[in-house]
């Protein structure tokens, strides 16, 4: 089976406070530490679970973005996945969701794929859509906030995350997975691991590989569009204090104050 | 000339979500909101819809809405939005609108806008407010021709009512393809969870990978318990699979908004920010001075949880006492 697993390199949510570029209204990518996004961690190792759970198959990461990316993808490696292909073009940036889906379903319909993983969201962008605009460009079924995936000969079954307990889902393969948080036990790379990932196949892609029409994707596909942005209004009472062995009765003085005891 | 707004309605045991509602008392404000009622019941959620700003409504009541998820809704709806060409179409953000949402989009190549808490229009233009991390608040528009899609945060509006208001219904005359029928529901469990919701708690104690370790959590929920709240998780946390994620507060976890949330050993990402912005008071405790959160938190105390947690424990319970 071909197992394919979309991932993202974004600012690090542990570190950086994101920032929007005033001039360009895009996400400050230069300057700041860039990393895998965590949350596509939990989505690797759920792809690399079902690799390893089913006969001859093979795990590649996909990802869209620019030349930095590869770093992501050089960790997807470490974890275990086969093999990586990278799409970037400047063409691409300020991409919308509709656009990046586009870009990942091309890649997907020439590999033939016969699952497709994803992370519900991103940790930055969090609209959650691009999995969806995949599965309609491929016109194949999408099984979304999966807590267990099982293949069944030419059938993917899913325990969906609802909000008051779970959905058994199924449908037909191929198909796009996404896998909700905490479903899957984190992999961690190993020193083998980054050894080896550097001799596995890493392909980088350009748009005119995929034979896109570059109006259709990044800034000029773009069909949202930034207008303004602005500060919000700082909190009222919001002050940050260094605990100077007192935390514990300044909170609860706050709390008292505003009657929250 | 007014604005035609659309707003799919879902369907909860029987009757209208109330995440649609809130959605659909919004979209009457804007306009003139019609509503699409698709599954079974969709008849009597159609009959009572016009009080909840509706002015008209198309109904198609099948059970294959139901049973086969997404495909035969992206199907209904994107004929008619072929046939009627509404200014907008609003949906809330829950599971099974946002998987609609993402597919509409990429069949109909509409424009889609995520997480807004506010939108209106300024003659022609929609303007939709979403706010961003927690020191931004971004204006976006959808600048090309055609219907566009709006997903609200939820919570974002309230219900409205409009006594008497019927809504002029038009059943739908459908057929349902076989080839969209392909994913199927074979059971739906829910499941009991014990404690307070978080939706409905009125103080959430909240951890994060600050903590250090899944034995440390303990200390969140001592503190939720002596506040008499409901305890929470970052995804971070859940990831780490030290709790489940039906505790996880964050864009696909659980939205919030108590009156006092306390963020202990969180660094505040965007998404995790999304969900509990809202809150009336955050107090926040960190190790970490440059961490996200603090720029959201009434009270943000830079230094050790698993020091200061038990400490306010014992002091919140010695000031419950008095």
């Amino acid at each position: 089976m071909k197992i394919y697993v979309c991932i993202k390199q974004i600012p690090d949510p542990n570190t950086v406070v994101s920032k929007l570029d005033p001039s360009t209204k895009r996400l400050v990518r230069s300057g700041v530490s860039l990393v895998l996004d965590p949350g596509d961690e939990t989505t690797i190792s759920a792809a690399i679970k079902l690799r390893d759970t089913t006969g001859n198959s093979e795990l590649v990461a996909v990802s869209m973005g620019p030349a930095s990316a590869q770093e992501a993808m050089r960790r997807a490696l470490a974890m275990g996945v086969d093999s990586a292909i990278l799409v970037t073009d400047p063409a691409l940036a300020g991409s919308d969701t509709l656009g990046t889906a586009r870009v990942l379903a091309a890649v997907l319909k020439k590999e033939n794929a016969d699952l497709i993983f994803c992370s519900t969201e991103s940790t930055d962008g969090y609209t959650g859509m691009v999995p969806g605009g995949i599965a309609e460009f491929l016109g194949i079924p999408q099984l979304t906030f999966a807590r267990e995936v099982n293949v069944e000969g030419q059938r993917a079954v899913i325990k969906q995350v609802t909000q008051t307990g779970y959905r058994t889902v199924e449908s037909s393969l191929p198909a796009v997975v996404t896998v909700a948080s905490g479903s899957f036990e984190a992999i961690y790379p190993t020193m083998k691991g980054i050894m080896s990932a550097r001799k596995k196949p890493f392909t980088q892609l350009t748009l005119s590989d995929l034979g896109i029409d570059a109006a259709q994707v990044g800034e000029a596909g773009a069909r949202e569009q930034v207008v303004t942005i602005g500060k919000v209004e700082a909190r009222a009472a919001g002050q940050v204090l260094k605990d100077d062995g007192n935390a514990a009765q300044t909170i609860a003085d706050f709390l008292q104050r505003y009657q929250l005891l | 000339m007014a604005k035609t707004i659309w707003v799919l309605v879902e369907i909860e045991n029987g009757r209208p979500a109330r995440s649609s509602l809130e959605v659909l008392g919004k979209a009457a404000s804007l306009g003139r909101a019609e509503a699409i009622v698709l599954g079974s019941h969709a008849d009597e959620v159609a009959s009572g819809i016009g009080e909840f700003g509706a002015e008209k409504v198309y109904v198609h009541n099948d059970p294959v809405y139901d049973t086969y998820l997404t495909l035969p809704a992206v199907d209904t709806l994107s004929d008619l939005l072929k046939q009627h060409q509404p200014d907008l179409l609003m949906l809330a953000t829950t599971y099974d609108l946002r998987d609609i949402a993402a597919r509409l989009n990429a069949r109909n190549n509409m424009g889609l806008i995520t997480d807004a808490t506010d939108l209106q229009f300024e003659g022609d233009t929609l303007n939709v407010t979403v706010p961003w991390g927690g020191e931004t608040v971004v204006t976006a528009t959808l600048p090309k021709q055609g219907t566009g899609i709006v997903l609200t945060r939820p919570k974002a509006f309230a219900v409205e009512h409009f006594e008497g208001r019927t809504a002029e219904v038009e059943t739908l005359n459908v057929s349902l393809q076989a080839s969209s029928q392909v994913m199927k529901v074979l059971e739906r469990v829910e499941v009991e969870s014990e404690g307070p919701s978080l939706e409905d708690a009125s103080v959430i104690v909240s951890g994060g990978r600050g903590l250090g370790k899944a034995e440390n959590y303990h200390l969140v929920e001592e503190l939720a318990a002596a506040l008499g709240g409901a305890p929470g998780a970052t995804r971070a946390i859940v990831d780490a699979g030290w709790l489940p994620y039906s505790h996880q507060i964050g864009q696909t976890g659980k939205t919030v908004k108590p009156t006092l949330y306390v963020a202990v050993g969180i660094s505040g990402a965007i998404q995790h920010l999304a969900g509990m912005k809202g809150s009336k008071y955050i107090v926040a405790i960190n190790k970490d001075e440059h961490a996200p959160i603090f720029s959201v938190a009434d009270l943000g105390i830079i230094g050790d949880a698993l020091t200061i947690l038990p400490q306010l424990t014992e002091e919140v319970k010695k000031r419950k006492v008095q």
